[in-house]
C-alpha cells in the first residue's frame, strides 16, 4: 500500500489537474506534495472563494474539497460550482474531520460526488482520484461505496 | 119445594123459601118464621121472615121464652102444630091463626112458623114441617161450624200478630228441631230463601246445626224446661250472637213439640267479658308492676355507679351502697371525713338544684368529689333525669353519678399519645418536604447533568475534529517520508518514523472510539439496515485481523454452524464488534486458541455470534465493570495491552443501539466468551 503511490502514481496523475482546497495550510501542502509527488499538476486554494476563482479559471480535472472554510465554506462552494455550467462537470471529493453523519448528508446535497474522512493518508486520497479519473464510467454515489472509502481513509 | 130447600145455603135462605111455601099452598095472608136464640142463660124467639108481616128493626118479634105464659113459647113446646086466637097481635098478626113448631129431630124444636089464617093440619103439612126441621137443622149446624172456624182463624191470627210482637225470636220445632211455627225473629235467625245470598243460607244452616245440637241434649237431659246459652250466627253480617234460650216441651196433636224462646244476650255477654278481661289486665299491671320495683331496687343496689333518688325538695330518698359511701358518714367518723361528705353533699345539692331549674330535659354535669376516707379526688359524671307524676308535677330526681377517674386518665393517654403522633407526624413531613427537596434537587441536577452530558458529547465532537486535523498532518507527512516522497531514509529513521505513526495510529483509534460513544450518548449513531450472511461477514473480519492474527502465535477456528439466517442490520456496526471482540481476544490471550462460532436461535429469532478465548479471563466481579468506559481489567493492563479501553464499552452500546446484547461469559485463568446477542427481526425499540 505504501508504495503503491510511488509506483503508479507519476503514471497515473500525469496530465491530471487536481484543485486543493483546505484552510489548514500544513494538510492542504502535505496533499499537494503527494500528489505532485505523485505526478498530479495541484492547484491549491484556502477558502471557498479562492476554489470557485481557481476553479472557473483553469478547469481543474477535480476538487478536492475541505468543507469547513473561510469566508465561503464548502458546501456552498461546492454548490455554486455544480451551479456554474463551467465548473458544473468537474467532480468534487469532500474531505472533512467532522464525521458526523449529517456533514456526509450535506456534502452529498450540496453536490459533492465524493467523500472522504479526515484523518485521510495522502495514499488514500491517491486511489480515490485515480478511481475517480479512470477511463470507466464514474461510480455510483451508493451510500455503502461512500462508507467504505470514509473507512478505508479511517486506516484500521 | 124440596130441591128448594136443598138449594138453601143458611137458615134465613130456608125461611124463606118455607115462607114462600106456605102462602103458596096454604093461600095464608100472613106467615111469620121466628128462631130461638139463646142469648147466655136466657133464651128468645127472634122472627127471622115472613110475608104479610112487618118486621122492622126496630120492632122485631121477640119473644122470651122464659116467659112460660106466652103462648108462642108454649107453641113452640106443643110439639105439634096449635091453633091460636087473636090472643097476641104479634107484628101485626091477629085474629085466627096456627103455630107450626118445627121439630129440630132429638133436640127440642128452635124454630116456629105462625100461619094466618091457620090452613087445616094435614100429613102433607106435617111432612112438611119434619122436612124443614131437618133441612134446618142442617143448616144451622154448617153455621155453627162456619162460625167456629171462622173464630179459629181470627184467633190464630192474633196468636200470629203476637208472636211476631214478642221482640225475642219464638220458635216451635219438632223434638229434631225441625221448625214448625216461628216469629219473623226466629225466621231471620232459622230460616232462609232460595234467593238468598250463599253467606246468608249458611250462616242459616249452621244456627239450625247448633239449634238441634243444643236440642237432642236438652232431650237426652229430659228435663222439662232448660235454660241454656246458644252461640248463633247472624245471617246478615256474620257476626256472632249469644242467646239465651228457654225450651218447654208441649204436646201438640202432632207429637210432642218443643217451645224455644230466645234472648239475645250478645251485648251482655261482651260487656261481661270486657269486665273480665280489665279484671285480669289489672292484676297482670299490678304483678308487674310489682315485679319492676322489686327489679328496679336489685339494680339499684346491683349498679357499681352510685345513684341518688331525690325528692321535689331536693332532699335525698334513696341510694345505692356505692353512693352511700360519698354522701353518708357513721357517727363515730373524724371530723374531716363529716367534712368531705358534707362538701359533696353540697355540690350533689347544686347539680340537683340545676335540675330543677331547666325540668324536663335530662341533665349533665361534672362534679368533683372527694372520696370521704382518703380525701382522694373523685371526678364523676352526673346524668340526672326527672320523674313527673301524671299531671306533670316533678316528683322526684335520679342522679346516677359516674366515675370518671379511669376515662379522664384514658383521656390524659390518649393526649399524650396524639402529641406524639402529631410529633411524629411533623417530622415526617419535615422529612418528606426535605425528601421532595432532595428529590427537586436530584431531579435539578439530573437535568444539569444531562445537559453537561449533552454538553460533553457536543464538545468531544468537536474536539475529535480538532484533533484530527493536525492528526491528518502528522499521519499524512510519516506515510509521505517513509514511502521516500521527501527522499530515501536510513534504517533508523525508518524505524523512529513508523512508531510515530504507529502512535498516531492509536492516537486515531482512541478518537474514533471517543467518537463513537459521544454519537451513541448524544442518540446520533445512524443505523443503516442492510440484509447479509454471517459467514461472509465473518470472513472480512478474519481478514481485517489477520495481522494480529499473524503477530500472535495462537489457533484461530471458526466454527459456523449451517442453517444461519440472513442477518437484516447494521452490517458496518456488527463487523466493527466483532473485529473488536476477535482484537481482544487476540490481544488478551497469551497461548492456546481463539474461536469465532455462530448458531441460530429460531426460537427467538436471534442468532449469536461468539468469540471465545483461552485467555486470562475475567473476575466475576469485574464483569460488569469493563463493559464501562475507559475500563480495563486495572490500569496497568492498558500499557501492557494497549487500547483506550473503549472497545467493550461501545460493542456494548452498538449491540443495544442493533437491538442486540453482548454477554459476557468468564472465569479467571479459564478464558472468556463474548456473545453477541443479534435479532433476526430488527426489533423495535
Amino acid at each position: 500500500m505504501r508504495h503503491e503511490g510511488s509506483s503508479t502514481g507519476k503514471k497515473s496523475g500525469a496530465q491530471r489537474k487536481v484543485l486543493v482546497v483546505d484552510d489548514f495550510e500544513d494538510n492542504r501542502a502535505m496533499y499537494a506534495e503527494f500528489l505532485r509527488y505523485s505526478g498530479f499538476e495541484v492547484l491549491e486554494a484556502a477558502n471557498g472563494a479562492e476554489a470557485i476563482e481557481r476553479a472557473t479559471a483553469s478547469t481543474p480535472d477535480v476538487v478536492v474539497m475541505d468543507l469547513s472554510l473561510p469566508v465561503l465554506d464548502g458546501w456552498e462552494a461546492t454548490r455554486r460550482l455544480k451551479a456554474d455550467p463551467r465548473t458544473k462537470h468537474i467532480p468534487v471529493i469532500a474531505l472533512t474531520g467532522h464525521a458526523l453523519e449529517g456533514h456526509s448528508q450535506g456534502a452529498r446535497e450540496a453536490g459533492c460526488d465524493w467523500f472522504l474522512a479526515k484523518p485521510c493518508l495522502p495514499e488514500t486520497l491517491l486511489a480515490t482520484l485515480n478511481e475517480l479519473l479512470s477511463d470507466d464510467p464514474r461510480p455510483t454515489r451508493g451510500s455503502a461505496s461512500l462508507k467504505a472509502a470514509r473507512r478505508a481513509g479511517n486506516g484500521v | 119445594m124440596i130441591e128448594a130447600l136443598l138449594r138453601c145455603e143458611d137458615v134465613s135462605d130456608c125461611a124463606q123459601v118455607a115462607v114462600e111455601y106456605l102462602v103458596r099452598e096454604t093461600r095464608a095472608s100472613q106467615v111469620l118464621f121466628a128462631l130461638r136464640q139463646e142469648e147466655g142463660e136466657s133464651a128468645r124467639l127472634v122472627g127471622v121472615t115472613g110475608y104479610g108481616v112487618e118486621l122492622a128493626r126496630d120492632a122485631p118479634l121477640r119473644v122470651d121464652l122464659d116467659d112460660d105464659g106466652d103462648p108462642l113459647a108454649l107453641a113452640l113446646f106443643a110439639g105439634r102444630p096449635t091453633h091460636l086466637d087473636g090472643l097476641s097481635p104479634e107484628n101485626g098478626m091477629d085474629g085466627s091463626r096456627l103455630a107450626i113448631p118445627i121439630p129440630w129431630g132429638a133436640v127440642k124444636p128452635d124454630a116456629l112458623l105462625v100461619v094466618a089464617p091457620p090452613p087445616k093440619v094435614t100429613t102433607e103439612l106435617e111432612w112438611f114441617a119434619e122436612v124443614l126441621g131437618r133441612e134446618l137443622r142442617r143448616l144451622v149446624e154448617i153455621e155453627r161450624l162456619r162460625g167456629a172456624e171462622r173464630l179459629l182463624v181470627r184467633e190464630r191470627a192474633l196468636l200470629k200478630t203476637v208472636l211476631a210482637a214478642v221482640p225475642d225470636p219464638v220458635l216451635l220445632t219438632d223434638p229434631e228441631g225441625r221448625l214448625i211455627v216461628a216469629n219473623p225473629r226466629a225466621d231471620a235467625l232459622f230460616a232462609s230463601q232460595e234467593d238468598e245470598s250463599e253467606g246468608r243460607r249458611r250462616a242459616v244452616a249452621l244456627n239450625n246445626m247448633l239449634f238441634s245440637a243444643s236440642l237432642s241434649r236438652r232431650v237426652i237431659d229430659g228435663s222439662e224446661e232448660v235454660r241454656r246459652e246458644l252461640p248463633l250466627v247472624d245471617p246478615n253480617d256474620g257476626s256472632d250472637r249469644l242467646f239465651e234460650m228457654m225450651s218447654t216441651i208441649i204436646q201438640t196433636h202432632d207429637g210432642p213439640g218443643i217451645v224455644s224462646v230466645m234472648r239475645n244476650v250478645t251485648d251482655l255477654q261482651l260487656a261481661m267479658l270486657q269486665v273480665e278481661e280489665n279484671y285480669c289486665k289489672l292484676r297482670v299491671a299490678e304483678t308487674a308492676i310489682r315485679a319492676e320495683r322489686d327489679r328496679l331496687d336489685l339494680i339499684i343496689d346491683a349498679a357499681a355507679d352510685p345513684i341518688v333518688v331525690s325528692d321535689a325538695n331536693g332532699a335525698i330518698t334513696l341510694m345505692n351502697t356505692p353512693a352511700e359511701r360519698l354522701f353518708t358518714a357513721a357517727e363515730n367518723e373524724s371530723p374531716s371525713e363529716l367534712q368531705r361528705v358534707r362538701a359533696n353533699d353540697a355540690h350533689l345539692s347544686s347539680h340537683v338544684a340545676n335540675v330543677f331549674l331547666a325540668p324536663g330535659a335530662r341533665f349533665r354535669g361534672e362534679l368533683g368529689l372527694v372520696d370521704p376516707r382518703d380525701g382522694q379526688p373523685v371526678p364523676v359524671e352526673a346524668i340526672s333525669g326527672t320523674i313527673e307524676n301524671e299531671h306533670g308535677e316533678l316528683t322526684a330526681v335520679v342522679t346516677v353519678l359516674h366515675d370518671r377517674t379511669e376515662e379522664l386518665e384514658k383521656a390524659r393517654l390518649y393526649e399524650q399519645l396524639e402529641r406524639a403522633s402529631k410529633e411524629l407526624e411533623e417530622k415526617v413531613q419535615t422529612a418528606t418536604s426535605e425528601l421532595v427537596r432532595q428529590n427537586e434537587l436530584l431531579r435539578r441536577q439530573q437535568i444539569e447533568l444531562e445537559q453537561a452530558s449533552n454538553l460533553k458529547s457536543q464538545f468531544l465532537a468537536n474536539m475529535s475534529h480538532e484533533f484530527r486535523t493536525p492528526l491528518n498532518a502528522i499521519l499524512g507527512y510519516t506515510s509521505m517520508l517513509l514511502q521516500g516522497v521527501s527522499g530515501p531514509l536510513g534504517e533508523p529513521q525508518r524505524r523512529n518514523l513508523e512508531r510515530v505513526d504507529s502512535n498516531a495510529r492509536h492516537l486515531l483509534a482512541i478518537i474514533n472510539d471517543i467518537l463513537d460513544i459521544s454519537r451513541i450518548e448524544a442518540g446520533r449513531m445512524p443505523v443503516h439496515l442492510s440484509r447479509f450472511e454471517v459467514p461472509m461477514l465473518v470472513s472480512e473480519v478474519l481478514a481485517e485481523v489477520d495481522p494480529l492474527i499473524a503477530r500472535s502465535k495462537l489457533t484461530v477456528r471458526r466454527e459456523l454452524e449451517k442453517s444461519l439466517p440472513v442477518l437484516n442490520s447494521d452490517r458496518p456496526k456488527v463487523k466493527q464488534i466483532l473485529v473488536n471482540l476477535l482484537s481482544n481476544a487476540l490481544k488478551f490471550t497469551p497461548s492456546g486458541s481463539v474461536r469465532i462460532a455462530a448458531s441460530p436461535k429460531p426460537r427467538q429469532d436471534e442468532v449469536w455470534i461468539s468469540v471465545s478465548d483461552t485467555g486470562i479471563g475475567i473476575a466475576e466481579a469485574d464483569q460488569e465493570r469493563i463493559f464501562g468506559d475507559f475500563q480495563q481489567v486495572d490500569g496497568s493492563t492498558t500499557r501492557q495491552y494497549g487500547g483506550a479501553g473503549l472497545g467493550l464499552s461501545i460493542c456494548r452500546r452498538l449491540a443495544e443501539v442493533l437491538g442486540g446484547r453482548l454477554v459476557l461469559r468468564s472465569k479467571v485463568g479459564q478464558g472468556s466468551t463474548f456473545t453477541l446477542v443479534l435479532p433476526t427481526k430488527r426489533r423495535r425499540k
